[in-house]
C-alpha cells in the first residue's frame, strides 16, 4: 500500500484464531503450563489429588458402614466412616432431649421460620414489609409459645434444658438475628446522631462489645445477669446465652448498618428534608429501606458468622449441635476409633454446607444488584 | 542498544513497522491484517468508533497486549516473547494513559524519577534535575512535591506526560489522553502535546480531538472493526473522505466539533 | 404587612431544647437502669455471700497450672494465677500471629497465581476454613488427633530427636555453650553490617545510580559470619533431647497438646482469612498501575516491589490488624480444650472458686479492652502516616 494514503477496497475477512492461541489447548498452556515452575506445580497438584481423593472418597463411601445397630461393625472395619452412628443418633442431634411426642412443634416452628426468611430475602417479593412485621414481631411470640409450651394452648411445657442439637443452633442464630438487627439499627442511628450523649452511649456500647471475646460476653450474661436482676426474675438458663448472642451480634450489625447509612449519600437525606419529612418518617421510609438493602449481603455474612459462633454457647450449659455431637460420641454403645472422626466430619460437612450455601446466596445478591445498577 | 541487533536492523529508519498483524481476544478477531509504517518524527492520529481496536493497536507497540500473527518492529527491535527485547522497547517508548495511572503513593517528582533511577540507573541528583526540567516544561514544577490525589485532572495528565518524557523516549504513545478530563482542562494537555510534536517527537495519538489532528498530525488513520479503513494527510482526510464508513464516522464526530 | 413581632412559639418546639431533653431522658434512663442493676447486685451478692472486694487477689489459689512462664505453684496467689494466664494468652498471640501471617500470605499469593490448579487449591482451603466453626477445628485437633496419639512409651519420633505422643510435642531444648557469646556477638555484627551495607548501597545509588546487590550481601553476611564462629569453635548451642524415664519423657522442650491444638487451629483458621485479605488488597490496586510501571520499562519484579506492593500493603494493613486482634480474642476458646489462658484460669477456675464474679469479669474484660484499644491506636497512627494523601 502507498505509505501515506490508503483506502480499503474490500473488508478484511474474519479469520479463526491460530490453534494454539485460543480454545482448550491455549487455556491449558497459559493457565497450567506457562513456565517450568508452573508446569511442576501443576504436576505436583495433580499427583496430590490423584493420591488423596480416591482415599477420601473410599473412606466416606465404599468402605463406610452405612447401617448398624451398634458400634461392633464400625469397630471391625476401621478404615471407613461410621455413618450408621450418625443415622442412629440423628434424632438426638436434631432435637436434643426434646420429648419425642412434641417434636412436631419444633418442625412446625422451623418450617414457618424458613418460609418467612425466604420471603424476606427474595428481593422482589411482594409486600416484604408485611413479611418483616411477621418475622420480627409475630414470629418470636409464636415460636415461644410453640416451643416452650403453654397450658393456655394445650401444649405441654418443655423445659429449655431439654432443648438441644441442630434445633438449638438454628434457634440461637435466628433469635440472634431477629433481635440484634433492630438493636443494631438503633445503635447505628445512635452512632451517627448529632446528639453527643446518644453518640457517646452508642460508641461505648459498640466498641466495648467488639473489643472483648465472645466467651466473656457469654460468661457475663450467664453469671452477671442473675446478679443484676431481682432474685425473683432469675432468667431462664437458655435465655442468658441468647441475651449474650443478641448483645454480641447487635454490635457487629450496628457497624454493618452504619456502613450502609454512610454509603447512602447525602442526596437522599437532603431530598427527604426538602420535602418536609421529619427524622422518624425520613429514617423509616427513605433511609433504612435503602441502607438495609445495600448491606443485605453483609447482614447475611453476619448471620453465617453468628451461626458458627453458636458453637460457643455450650460453655454455659446450652446444648447446641456441636455439643450434642460431643455427647453422642461418648455413648459407650458406639465407642470405637472411627466414631470421633466420623462425628466431627459430619458436623464439619453440615456447617460447611449451611454456611457456604448462605455465602453463595449473599454473593448472588451482590451480583444481581451490580447488574441492576449498570 | 544491544549488540545482538543485526546491522540491517540498525539501518531501519522506520520508527514502527506493523506487518500483517492479527490479534484475537479468545475467538474475537480484534486486529485484522494491520500493516502500517511509522517514520521517525512522524505524528500519527488514530481515530475510529469504540471497539475498533485502536487502543489495542498502540498497546501492542509496547507489548501491553500481545499479537498472535504478523510482526511488529519497534525502533529496529522485533517484538516477541523475549523479555529482554520487550524491556528494551519499553525503555524507548513512552506511554500516556487515559486515566493517567500516576503512582498515588509517590510525589509527582518521585513518579518522574522512579524509572530513570531504577531502569536507566541514573544518580538521584541527575534524575531530580531532569524531572524538574521536564515538569517545568509542562508547567507544573510547583506541584512537584505534592501527591497525585492533590492535583487536578489536567495537572495529573501533564505530570504523566512529564513522567513518560523523563525516560527520554524515542516514540510517544497517547491512549485517549484527554477523554477523562473536564472540558476546560483539555486544552492545557493538548497544548503540551502540540509543543512536544513541534519538537520532532515521533507520536501515535489515539484521540477524538479532531482539531488537534488537523493542527498537528502528519497522517490520520481511521480504524473500524479491527482494520485500517482509510488513511490520509489531515486536510484531504477531513475534506474528502473516500470510504463510506469514514464519511459516516466523520459526520457523527464533526457535528460536535468544528 | 403585620408590623407586630411574630408571636414566640412555645419553647417546647425549640430544636435545641428538644435535643437537650432527649439526651437528658436517655441519660436518666441509663442512670435508672444502672442504679437499679447495682442495687440488685449488692442485695444478691450479700444474700449469697459473694465477696465484693478485691481481697481474693492475695488469697492462696490452691490449684496447679500445667503451663506457666513465671514461677507458679498451688501455693501461689490468685493474683499470680492471673499473671500466668495473661502471659499464656500473650504467648499464644506471639506465636500464632507470625505463623498465621506467613501461612496467610503464602496462601494469598497462591490464590493470585496464574496457575489455575494452584489458585483453586488455595480457594478450596480458604472456603473450607472460613465456613467451619473454629471450635470444631480445635476439638478435631485436640480430641481426634492429639489425644489419640500413642503414650510416651510408644512415641512417634523423628530421628529420636523430636517426639510426639499424647502428652505433647517434645522438641530439643537449646542451651548455650561457652562459644555462644561469640556466636551471638557475630550475629549482631552481621545484622548491623548488613543494615549498614544496605544504607551505604542506597547512598551510593543516589549518588551514582549504580545498584548494589544488598539482599545477597546481607544474606551472605548473616549466614557467613556466624558460620565462621561455628567453624572455629564448634556449634555454640547444645540441645537437651527428651529421654524416656519410667513412664514419661523427661527433658527437652515440651509443648503440651492443648497448646499445640490451639496453635494449629488458630493458625490454619486465621490464615484463610488473611489469605483473602491479601488477595483483595492486591486485586484492589488498579491494573493500570502495573501497566504504567511496565510502560516505563520497569520489569515485573521492580514493578511489584516499587509500585504494586506498597499500595497493596496500605490496603491490607487495617483488616490484617483486625485479624491479629481476632487471634487474641479467639484464643479464649482455650477454655474448651483446657489450655490455661487468661479466660480459662481467671474467668474459669478463679471465678468458680472465689465467686467474685463482678470483679473477675471486670478485670478480664478490661484486659481485652486494653489490648483492643492499644491496637486500634497503633492502627490509627499508622493510617495517619501512610494513608494515600488527597483521597
Amino acid at each position: 500500500m502507498d505509505a501515506l494514503t490508503y483506502v480499503r477496497k474490500a473488508p478484511a475477512p474474519e479469520e479463526a484464531p491460530p490453534l494454539l492461541s485460543s480454545g482448550a489447548l491455549a487455556w491449558a498452556r497459559t493457565n497450567l503450563f506457562s513456565s517450568i515452575g508452573s508446569t511442576s506445580v501443576t504436576l505436583g497438584c495433580v499427583a496430590l489429588v490423584a493420591y488423596l481423593l480416591p482415599q477420601l472418597a473410599a473412606w466416606a463411601t465404599t468402605r463406610a458402614i452405612w447401617s448398624a445397630s451398634d458400634g461392633a461393625a464400625c469397630r471391625q472395619h476401621q478404615d471407613g466412616a461410621c455413618w450408621a452412628f450418625v443415622v442412629a443418633k440423628w434424632d438426638y442431634l436434631r432435637f436434643g432431649s426434646y420429648p419425642g411426642a412434641e417434636r412436631w412443634r419444633v418442625d412446625v416452628t422451623e418450617a414457618i421460620g424458613a418460609a418467612l426468611i425466604v420471603w424476606l430475602l427474595w428481593i422482589n417479593a411482594p409486600r416484604r414489609a408485611w413479611g418483616a412485621f411477621l418475622f420480627f414481631v409475630a414470629y418470636p411470640i409464636l415460636a415461644l409459645i410453640l416451643l416452650r409450651g403453654s397450658s393456655w394452648f394445650g401444649l405441654t411445657s418443655v423445659d429449655t434444658q431439654l432443648w438441644g442439637g441442630i434445633f438449638v443452633s438454628l434457634l440461637t442464630a435466628v433469635v440472634g438475628i431477629v433481635f440484634s438487627l433492630p438493636l443494631g439499627v438503633l445503635l447505628a442511628l445512635g452512632r451517627r446522631s448529632s446528639l453527643p450523649a446518644v453518640r457517646l452511649a452508642s460508641v461505648v456500647f459498640i466498641e466495648f462489645v467488639r473489643g472483648v471475646p465472645f466467651i466473656t460476653i457469654l460468661f457475663m450474661a450467664n453469671n452477671l445477669l442473675p446478679l443484676f436482676v431481682p432474685e425473683t426474675w432469675t432468667p431462664d438458663r437458655l435465655l442468658r446465652p441468647l441475651a449474650g448472642i443478641i448483645i454480641f451480634s447487635a454490635a457487629y450489625m450496628a457497624e454493618e448498618v452504619r456502613g450502609g447509612l454512610q454509603s447512602l449519600g447525602r442526596g437522599q437525606y437532603e431530598a427527604a428534608m426538602a420535602l418536609g419529612l421529619k427524622y422518624a418518617p425520613m429514617t423509616g421510609l427513605i433511609v433504612l429501606p435503602q441502607a438495609l438493602t445495600l448491606v443485605l449481603p453483609g447482614i447475611v455474612n453476619n448471620f453465617i458468622g453468628l451461626f458458627m459462633d453458636t458453637t460457643l454457647i455450650s460453655i454455659v450449659g446450652a446444648t447446641d449441635f456441636l455439643e450434642a455431637m460431643n455427647n453422642a460420641i461418648k455413648d459407650p454403645v458406639w465407642a470405637g476409633p472411627t466414631i470421633m472422626v466420623t462425628g466431627y466430619a459430619f458436623a464439619g460437612i453440615f456447617y460447611f454446607i449451611f454456611c457456604f450455601g448462605m455465602a453463595r446466596y449473599s454473593a448472588h445478591i451482590e451480583k444481581v444488584r451490580a447488574k441492576g445498577r449498570m | 542498544m544491544s549488540s545482538a541487533l543485526a546491522d540491517d536492523d540498525r539501518r531501519d529508519d522506520a520508527a514502527i513497522r506493523f506487518i500483517g498483524v492479527h490479534k484475537w481476544y479468545g475467538s474475537f478477531h480484534v486486529l485484522r491484517n494491520i500493516s502500517l509504517t511509522v517514520a521517525r518524527g512522524e505524528r500519527i492520529v488514530v481515530c475510529g468508533p469504540s471497539g475498533s481496536g485502536k487502543s489495542t493497536l498502540i498497546r501492542c507497540v509496547n507489548r501491553l497486549e500481545e499479537h498472535q500473527r504478523g510482526s511488529i518492529v519497534v525502533d529496529g527491535v522485533e517484538l516477541t516473547d523475549d523479555i529482554k527485547r520487550i524491556d528494551e522497547v519499553r525503555r524507548e517508548v513512552g506511554m500516556v494513559f487515559q486515566n493517567f495511572n500516576l503512582f498515588p503513593h509517590l510525589t509527582i517528582l518521585e513518579n518522574c524519577t522512579l524509572a530513570p533511577i531504577w531502569v536507566r540507573k541514573m544518580p538521584r541528583r541527575d534524575a531530580d534535575e531532569l524531572a524538574t526540567k521536564l515538569l517545568a516544561r509542562v508547567r507544573i514544577v510547583d506541584q512537584a512535591h505534592k501527591y497525585p490525589g492533590q492535583l487536578s485532572g489536567g495537572q495529573q495528565q501533564r505530570a504523566a506526560i512529564a513522567r513518560a518524557l523523563c525516560m527520554t523516549p524515542k516514540i510517544m504513545l497517547f491512549d485517549e489522553p484527554t477523554s477523562s478530563l473536564d472540558p476546560e482542562m483539555v486544552k492545557e494537555v493538548l497544548d503540551t502535546m502540540t509543543a512536544l510534536a513541534l519538537e520532532g517527537m515521533t507520536m501515535i495519538v489515539v484521540t477524538h480531538e479532531m482539531g488537534f489532528a488537523r493542527q498537528v498530525a502528519d497522517r490520520v488513520v481511521f480504524m473500524d472493526g479491527g482494520e485500517i479503513v482509510e488513511m490520509n494527510a489531515p486536510l484531504p482526510f477531513f475534506q474528502h473522505p473516500q470510504h463510506k464508513r469514514t464519511k459516516l464516522f466523520l459526520s457523527q464526530i464533526l457535528h460536535i466539533q468544528h | 404587612m403585620d408590623s407586630a413581632p411574630a408571636k414566640r412559639s412555645s419553647w417546647l418546639n425549640d430544636q435545641r431544647v428538644r435535643e437537650l431533653a432527649y439526651q437528658i431522658l436517655l441519660l436518666a434512663l441509663i442512670a435508672v437502669v444502672v442504679w437499679g442493676g447495682i442495687y440488685n447486685a449488692v442485695v444478691n451478692m450479700r444474700a449469697r455471700g459473694i465477696p465484693m472486694s478485691f481481697g481474693f487477689w492475695n488469697d492462696v489459689a490452691g490449684f496447679d497450672i500445667n503451663l506457666h512462664l513465671i514461677n507458679y505453684s498451688n501455693l501461689s496467689t490468685y493474683g499470680r494465677a492471673f499473671w500466668v494466664g495473661l502471659l499464656n494468652t500473650l504467648l499464644i498471640g506471639l506465636i500464632c500471629i507470625p505463623l498465621a501471617t506467613l501461612l496467610g500470605f503464602v496462601i494469598g499469593v497462591a490464590r493470585l497465581s496464574p496457575n489455575w490448579l494452584l489458585s483453586r487449591f488455595a480457594l478450596v482451603y480458604t472456603s473450607v476454613m472460613r465456613n467451619t466453626p473454629l471450635l470444631l477445628l480445635l476439638l478435631f485437633w485436640y480430641n481426634a488427633v492429639l489425644k489419640s496419639l500413642p503414650g510416651p512409651r510408644q512415641s512417634i519420633s523423628l530421628d529420636d530427636v523430636v517426639f510426639l505422643n499424647n502428652r505433647g510435642l517434645y522438641l530439643p531444648m537449646p542451651f548455650a555453650r561457652p562459644s555462644a557469646v561469640w556466636f551471638l556477638g557475630m550475629a549482631v555484627v552481621a545484622i548491623v553490617s548488613a543494615v549498614g551495607f544496605h544504607v551505604w548501597g542506597r547512598w551510593r545509588q543516589d549518588r551514582t545510580g549504580a545498584q548494589m546487590p544488598t539482599a545477597l550481601v546481607a544474606a551472605a553476611l548473616i549466614v557467613g559470619l556466624p558460620a565462621l564462629v561455628i567453624a572455629a569453635a564448634g556449634v555454640p548451642f547444645g540441645f537437651d533431647i527428651a529421654r524416656l524415664s519410667g513412664f514419661n519423657l523427661k527433658g527437652g522442650l515440651q509443648i503440651i497438646p492443648e497448646m499445640a491444638a490451639l496453635v494449629f487451629g488458630l493458625v490454619t483458621f486465621t490464615a484463610a482469612f488473611i489469605a483473602e485479605i491479601v488477595r483483595a488488597g492486591v486485586l484492589a490496586v488498579p491494573f493500570g498501575q502495573s501497566e504504567a510501571a511496565g510502560a516505563l520499562g520497569l520489569h515485573h519484579g521492580l514493578s511489584m516491589r516499587l509500585v504494586v506492593i506498597p499500595q497493596a500493603m496500605r490496603l491490607i494493613t487495617p483488616p490484617l490488624t483486625s485479624q491479629y486482634l481476632n487471634i487474641v480474642k479467639n484464643s479464649s476458646l482455650a477454655v474448651f480444650i483446657g489450655y490455661p489462658d487468661l479466660v480459662q484460669i481467671f474467668a474459669g477456675t478463679v471465678l468458680n472458686q472465689t465467686q467474685a464474679t463482678v470483679q473477675v469479669m471486670a478485670i478480664t474484660m478490661a484486659v481485652y479492652l486494653a489490648i483492643s484499644l492499644a491496637v486500634a491506636t497503633a492502627l490509627n497512627a499508622f493510617n495517619a502516616r501512610y494513608a494515600l494523601k488527597g483521597q
